[in-house]
């Protein structure tokens, strides 16, 4: 039997064998050797340039593209492993449309930014490709201490407290360290394995004892993990999902888009991988496009992503809409789930439309109904499980400074801790600019 | 379209654009394909004399600078005069200049240093039905060794004396091609026009060793290990092309001289620029090397529409229209105050005009929060960096003050016309009258 587009239900292989590689193929391939020329020679080389401000981990860019331009790809590449030792996944992932290129002078002036991503990523390439770890470490300091959370706020961390002579252990919940860059990033981001190679490259540093499959609160305490280390880091990123709060939530096919990211980043045979027909897609931010996108490459008929405010609310930049248009997928601005139906299974979800007042959104008394086989809520994560005794604000976990939280020798950078976007960038610099502070601590604690 | 014919030492050539000699006039299948795409003339590759013609090497020959997409800013050659026999140049002349008679062929020269040589020479060539010759005193590599190009090129005597021979035992129009390697442009064009020179053309290749390998460490083109000093030409070379044709063009010994105007000439506008101060003609390579033939008809279009539009007539109207207006720096105007303005509206916030004025100029721009740059007018002298630097076409301008506004800098008033032959201090001043 063989399944095509227009099969009913949730099946594997709708597409031909060979579409899937297609389909989940890099989406920003290497540039060339010339075109990096090309490229890095747009750069204006700006005083006090504006795209490094724009930069949650402050990479100098104008100096890594001139080191680029001048032959010298590695020497660029230690500038931004100086900054941001996750550069790589940086290039591949970053919504660099409102980072750094969304600043860039030249932007301003054409509409056409320096390729910054790109030629980051040229340059990370380079040096990864030689298995070469550019840091030496300190000498030991004889202190210890435990990551929780290989996302990239408790590499980042690993990282730099390695960097500066300590022992980290770092520990994750899941079979495999990298977090939402293994499990959550879109495949076609982070083509070829590059989630666990840039680990492997990353631990090359020396120091840091991965130990996956051990979770906090489950396996072990915050306390115990406390008497054992004289620091600890909390890269928890946000594991709970946010309820729909709409009638018929608990009909079966109907999850959260992040556990149909996880499968397939993890699926050995994207073909095999079943999804539905009629796909429904509900949230207006990066996990509910990277949901919809993928259901399209995977061969869904039809995918709706609906969302509940306007198009400009959306937490999805303009650029991964079009690319979510692009793909197919049709976005339903102004509309809320209120009920879903189905026998069993959901077949219909049922939306108001919804108008954004003073007072809130509102429900309109409008509705209209979307088939759908498939439903993935993409609504927004939350922090689950919470740490035992320690102070939460807004949902995150409060901190003070570099990610101090209230419990004294205890951090939290990432996803998981106040400020910041919810971005690999961000959790890239909070982990590193917590583990500076808390080197600190420990050094001037050495110190009386 | 403005007619672009051009009569140049009393050869008419349907534009001024010839092409010079090198490889892309080596042979008739080229300048046969030169002429149908339309250039005005071709000087043929320098022929030598009778016998086993000069040897070239068979490793590379061309050394390249390149911008950042690979655009040729410069090349430099190690090619010598052409390796072919005479009797066949010579035959293929005469068949070229038959077929096409109203465009200028010229003939390049380069043979030994004494009198005989350059009789037999121009006896040889007397039959062919070109339009002149061109004595190639200017290759800077491999024939200078052998006393010839450049070897004479760089001694004023020896240029006398050869053209003298040349005008002696021929009837044919002279061009004497000038080697930049010289300090002085102006003493090799004199002593062409004492020995009866109808012309100069300029410049030859410049040497000059364009990169270094840094594995094998010897210069590019590396030929088994070893590099040598090649010519460096395109348009890396024009300024200074520009300038010795201006120097020559105004100067009272050789002013009026005749020059076909070389060296980067790679578009209609360098063309123009050549042909201002004062060329009669200009002659291309390496543009031609680099695009093909086909970049006349830009060449051609370009200068037609640039007449059209001053109201030019004849390529003679544009001819030295620039040289009343080089001058000596002492005869600038020390009077003429201006400032750089930048134009908020067009600014992109890039700083470099900051950074550039901060670091290496006066400290005259200004950074205000939110990446507002101004200019400081009571510290600007006018130097122009930022507006250079700028990558926004005006977007900074320099405004001159004028007569009786107050230079906020010095906080004189400005006013008329004064040089430095009376400034105050100069210690040579002329005592004002
Ligand atoms: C679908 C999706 C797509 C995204 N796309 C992009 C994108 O294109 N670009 C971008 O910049 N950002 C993107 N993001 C956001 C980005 O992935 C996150 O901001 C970033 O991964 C946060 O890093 P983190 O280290 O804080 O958390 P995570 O990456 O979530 O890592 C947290 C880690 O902690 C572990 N953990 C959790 N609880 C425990 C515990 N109790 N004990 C032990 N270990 C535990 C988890 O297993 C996980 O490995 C996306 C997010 C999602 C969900
Ligand atoms: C490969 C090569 C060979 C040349 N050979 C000669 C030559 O035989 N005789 C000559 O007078 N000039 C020769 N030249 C110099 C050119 O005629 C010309 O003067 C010089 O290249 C500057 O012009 P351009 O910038 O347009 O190339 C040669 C130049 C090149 C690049
Ligand atoms: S003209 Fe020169 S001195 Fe004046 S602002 Fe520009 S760079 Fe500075």
């Amino acid at each position: 039997m063989t399944n095509s587009q227009l099969t009913p239900g949730i099946v594997p292989g709708r597409l031909p064998p060979q579409a899937y590689a297609a389909n989940f193929a890099d989406i920003a391939p290497p540039l060339d050797a010339h075109e990096v020329r090309v490229a890095a020679d747009r750069c204006y080389f700006c005083h006090d340039a504006p795209c490094v401000t724009a930069c949650p981990t402050e990479i100098d860019i104008p100096l890594f593209i001139r080191q680029i331009a001048t032959g010298t790809p590695e020497a660029a590449a230690r500038t931004i492993f100086s900054q941001n030792i996750l550069g790589g996944i940086c290039a591949r992932v970053c919504p660099t449309e409102t980072l750094c290129e969304g600043a860039c002078v030249r932007e301003a002036a054409e509409g056409k930014p320096v390729e910054i991503a790109r030629l980051q990523r040229h340059a990370t390439d380079t040096l990864m490709a030689r298995n070469a770890h550019p840091f030496t470490r300190a000498a030991p300091t004889g202190k210890r201490v435990a990551v929780v959370g290989a996302g990239p706020a408790g590499l980042a961390a690993a990282h730099r407290l390695a960097l500066k002579g300590h022992d980290v252990t770092l520990l994750d919940a899941r079979p495999k360290g990298g977090g939402l860059n293994e499990y959550g990033i879109a495949a076609y981001k982070t083509a070829g394995g590059f989630a666990q190679a840039e680990l492997d490259w990353l631990m090359g540093i020396g120091g840091i004892t991965l130990k996956p499959g051990l979770a906090l609160g489950r396996d072990l305490t915050l306390a115990e993990l406390q008497s054992g280390h004289d620091a600890v880091f909390l890269g928890l990123g946000l594991g709970g999902v946010n309820a729909l709060r709409a009638e018929g939530e608990d009909k079966a096919h109907v999850l959260p888009a992040t556990d149909f990211i996880r499968e397939l980043r993890q699926a050995a045979d994207l073909a095999a991988l079943p999804i539905g027909r009629e796909v429904v897609v509900i949230g207006g931010g990066m996990t509910a496009i990277d949901a919809a996108v993928q259901a399209r490459l995977l061969g869904a008929e039809t995918v709706t992503l609906v969302y509940r405010r306007s198009k400009a609310a959306m937490g999805a930049s303009t650029v991964e809409q079009d690319h979510a248009t692009q793909n197919g997928v049709r976005i339903i601005c102004n509309a809320a789930p209120v009920r879903l139906l189905g026998n069993g299974a959901v077949a219909e979800v049922e939306f108001a439309y919804t108008e954004e007042r003073e007072t809130g959104l509102h429900l309109l008394p409008q509705t209209f109904r979307l088939k759908a086989d498939q439903v993935f809520k993409a609504i927004g994560q939350t922090l689950e499980p919470v740490p035992e005794g320690i102070a939460i604000d807004g949902g995150k976990i409060a901190i003070t400074g570099a990610g101090r939280t209230s419990i004294s020798g205890v951090w939290a950078g990432g996803d998981c801790a106040q400020g910041g976007d919810d971005l690999t960038v961000a959790a890239a610099a909070e982990g590193r600019d917590a583990a500076m502070d808390i080197h600190l601590y420990l050094m001037g604690a050495d110190h009386g | 379209m403005a007619d672009l014919t051009t009569t140049f030492i009393g050869i008419k050539s349907p534009n001024p654009f010839w092409l010079a000699s090198a490889p892309p006039t080596d042979k008739e299948y080229n300048v046969r394909r030169a002429f149908q795409a339309g250039w005005g003339g071709v000087v043929w590759k320098t022929l030598g004399s009778e016998g086993p013609p000069v040897v070239n090497v068979n490793g590379p020959r061309y050394g390249v600078i390149h911008g950042a997409d690979r655009r040729v800013l410069g090349i430099n050659n190690i090619e010598l005069i052409t390796d072919r026999p005479l009797e066949v140049n010579l035959r293929e002349i005469k068949s070229v200049k038959r077929d096409w008679p109203d465009r200028a062929l010229i003939i390049s020269l380069m043979v030994p240093c004494d009198e005989e040589s350059w009789k037999d020479i121009l006896a040889r060539i007397e039959d062919t039905g070109a339009d002149g010759v061109e004595l190639n005193f200017g290759c800077p590599h491999g024939m200078a060794e052998r006393g010839m190009g450049s070897a004479v090129g760089q001694v004023p005597e020896y240029i006398e004396m050869v053209t003298r021979w040349v005008k002696t035992h021929s009837r044919m129009p002279c061009i004497v091609k000038l080697t930049p390697n010289i300090s002085d442009i102006r003493k090799p064009a004199e002593a062409a026009k004492r020995g009866g020179a109808d012309a100069v053309s300029l410049i030859n290749t410049i040497n000059s060793i364009t990169s270094v390998n840094l594995d094998d460490f010897a210069p590019e083109p590396m030929i088994d290990g070893k590099g040598t000093h090649g010519g460096y030409c395109g348009p890396a070379v024009k300024p200074i092309a520009l300038n010795m044709v201006a120097e020559i063009a105004r100067s009272a010994e050789t002013r009026g001289l005749p020059i076909s105007g070389i060296g980067g000439v790679t578009t209609w506008r360098d063309a123009a620029e050549f042909m201002a101060l004062g060329a009669g003609n200009v002659q291309v390579c390496t543009a031609a090397m680099t695009y093909g033939f086909k970049i006349v008809q830009e060449m051609i279009s370009g200068l037609s529409d640039y007449m059209d539009r001053k109201g030019f007539t004849s390529t003679a109207e544009l001819v030295g229209r620039a040289v009343p207006n080089v001058t000596d720096w002492q005869f600038l105007n020390l009077n003429y105050i201006t400032k750089a303005q930048i134009d908020q509206d067009l600014c992109i916030s890039c700083g470099r005009c900051y950074a550039a004025c901060e670091d290496t100029s006066h400290q005259a721009i200004a950074m205000s929060p939110g990446r507002v740059f101004t200019v400081k007018d009571e510290e600007c002298v006018a130097c122009n960096l930022c507006l250079d630097v700028c990558p926004v076409e005006n977007c900074i301008t320099m405004r001159e003050l004028p007569q009786g506004e107050v230079d906020p800098r010095t906080g004189k008033v400005v006013s008329g016309y004064a040089n430095w032959t009376s400034h105050p201090n100069n210690p040579m001043a002329r005592a004002a009258e």
